[in-house]
């Protein structure tokens, strides 16, 4: 039995708005779905009628008045109107004014680093792959590229918007209620450009505020042997190199910052579900699932080993 | 139609699943579910589990018929189960995480693993 889909749910529909600016494309998309079908109608209705309606009927509608008044008169206004519509829409949900906000996005093969910055535009925060924004008011996305062309896009949130090399785009757009709205690229940008997914959460102003109290500080000290031994491998395997974890010498910037990955919803961009088990499986054998990413398989560790750095990442929250 | 066939599909598998494998009140589908949330498949190649290809452990392939877990141990529920949810505990040389799951999890996925077959 087919199912009617479900237009009301889903994490990643641009059908499920969930903020001003999706609503807006949906209530656009919508009406022109509903338009454009109304006007099929007609001309369907128009085809029939004249191929096999009476001769004197036919003759009626086959004048050049029809053509005047359906070919021309009518998609003039009706365009005209749709357009003038739209961008009356549009540019009501324009804000001016410093944003309440800001997040720098720069798109990676085949990551996302994500940047809080400050009013004057300093970083202030670093994450990657996650980006944590409060309810209720417009946060400004500054869009980069670190190699190609990417394209940003939560479908339930906003449109998209291209990330271009050397090129810096931004837009605002905001959630009305807290809650988990997947991202996806939306540009082909490498063979693994599919894998290449994010999630936003909107959450209550207050709450947002204390995630990124707690996000600024830095990693913290493993309380177990079982943890402090996967630091210590993590930084004798070279890990450090590539990725960042504040508060120890790991302070390499190829890779995702690695500081309160514990916390984060998905691993490797929005891949696999993140807990000790796939962080594991990710160490072990990422050019596996991930093929030509940068991060190598790490193939050499033994499985108390493997374990050992999975539980210490998976603690980092 | 569609989903009368894959639940007699899926009770025939039930009713292959020997007596000594059969786990009281298991639920295999909601295994399967389970399997997926938890991300088994980053390091298995799990039948029947999308995106489950991983290489880092053993395919799951036939894993009902398997003599052996982890190449140590008896593939017997009991096993199975404790294995699921902290395979340390069992063989502490393992890559085999500790995982954050219940009890009912671990037993809906050791039900679902033994209907491989």
């Amino acid at each position: 039995m087919w199912d009617w889909p479900n237009l009301t749910e889903g994490i990643q529909s641009a059908l499920a708005p969930a903020g001003p600016h999706a609503g807006w494309v949906a209530h656009l998309s919508w009406l022109i779905f509903i338009g454009g079908g109304l006007i099929l109608l007609v001309v369907v209705v128009m085809a029939a009628l004249a191929m096999f309606a009476p001769e004197r009927f036919r003759r009626a509608i086959g004048q050049r008045r029809t053509v005047i008044i359906g070919g021309v008169a009518f998609p003039f206004f009706t365009l005209t109107a749709l357009l003038i519509y739209g961008l009356s829409g549009s540019s009501g949900l324009v804000t001016f004014g410093p944003p309440a906000l800001r997040v720098e996005v720069v798109g990676e093969q085949w990551w996302w680093r994500v940047h809080y910055l400050d009013a004057e535009g300093e970083t202030r925060l670093t994450t990657a792959n996650e980006i944590r924004i409060p309810t209720g008011m417009p946060i400004e996305f500054v869009l980069k590229s670190a190699d190609v062309i990417h394209s940003f896009w939560v479908p339930s949130l906003a449109g998209k918007l291209d990330m271009i090399p050397g090129r810096i785009n931004s837009y605002r757009f905001a959630a009305d209620k807290p809650g988990v709205y997947r991202g996806q690229c939306a540009e082909f940008c490498g063979e693994q450009h599919a894998l290449m997914a994010f999630y936003v959460v909107a959450m209550e102003q207050d709450e947002f505020e204390l995630w990124y109290a707690d996000q600024v500080q830095p990693a913290p000290e493993p309380t177990l042997a079982q943890l402090e031994q996967g630091r210590e491998l993590f930084l004798a395997n070279g890990c450090g190199a590539c990725h960042t974890i504040r508060g120890t010498p790991a302070d390499g910037l190829i890779g995702p910052d690695l500081t309160h990955v514990g916390g984060r919803l998905s691993l490797a961009a929005g891949v696999l579900p993140n807990n000790v088990g796939t962080l594991a499986g990710w160490i072990s054998s990422a050019q596996h699932l991930k093929p030509e990413n940068k991060m190598p398989s790490f193939g050499n560790l033994r499985g108390t080993e493997l374990r050992a750095i999975a539980a210490y990442l998976e603690n980092l929250k | 139609m569609l989903l009368l066939a894959a639940g007699f599909g899926l009770a025939a598998c039930q009713s292959a699943v020997p007596v000594q494998q059969q786990i009281v009140d298991a639920n295999p589908e909601r295994g399967r579910q389970a399997i997926t949330a938890i991300g088994c498949g980053a390091c298995h190649e799990i039948p029947g589990v999308q995106g489950a290809h991983g290489i880092v452990g053993p395919s799951l392939e036939d894993f009902g018929q398997r003599q052996l877990i982890g190449g140590v141990l008896p593939n017997e529920p009991t096993v199975l189960i404790r294995w699921v949810e902290n395979a340390p505990s069992l063989i502490p040389e393992t890559g085999m995480p500790d995982l954050p799951l219940s009890q009912d999890q671990a037993r809906d996925i050791a039900a679902y693993l033994y209907t491989l077959r």
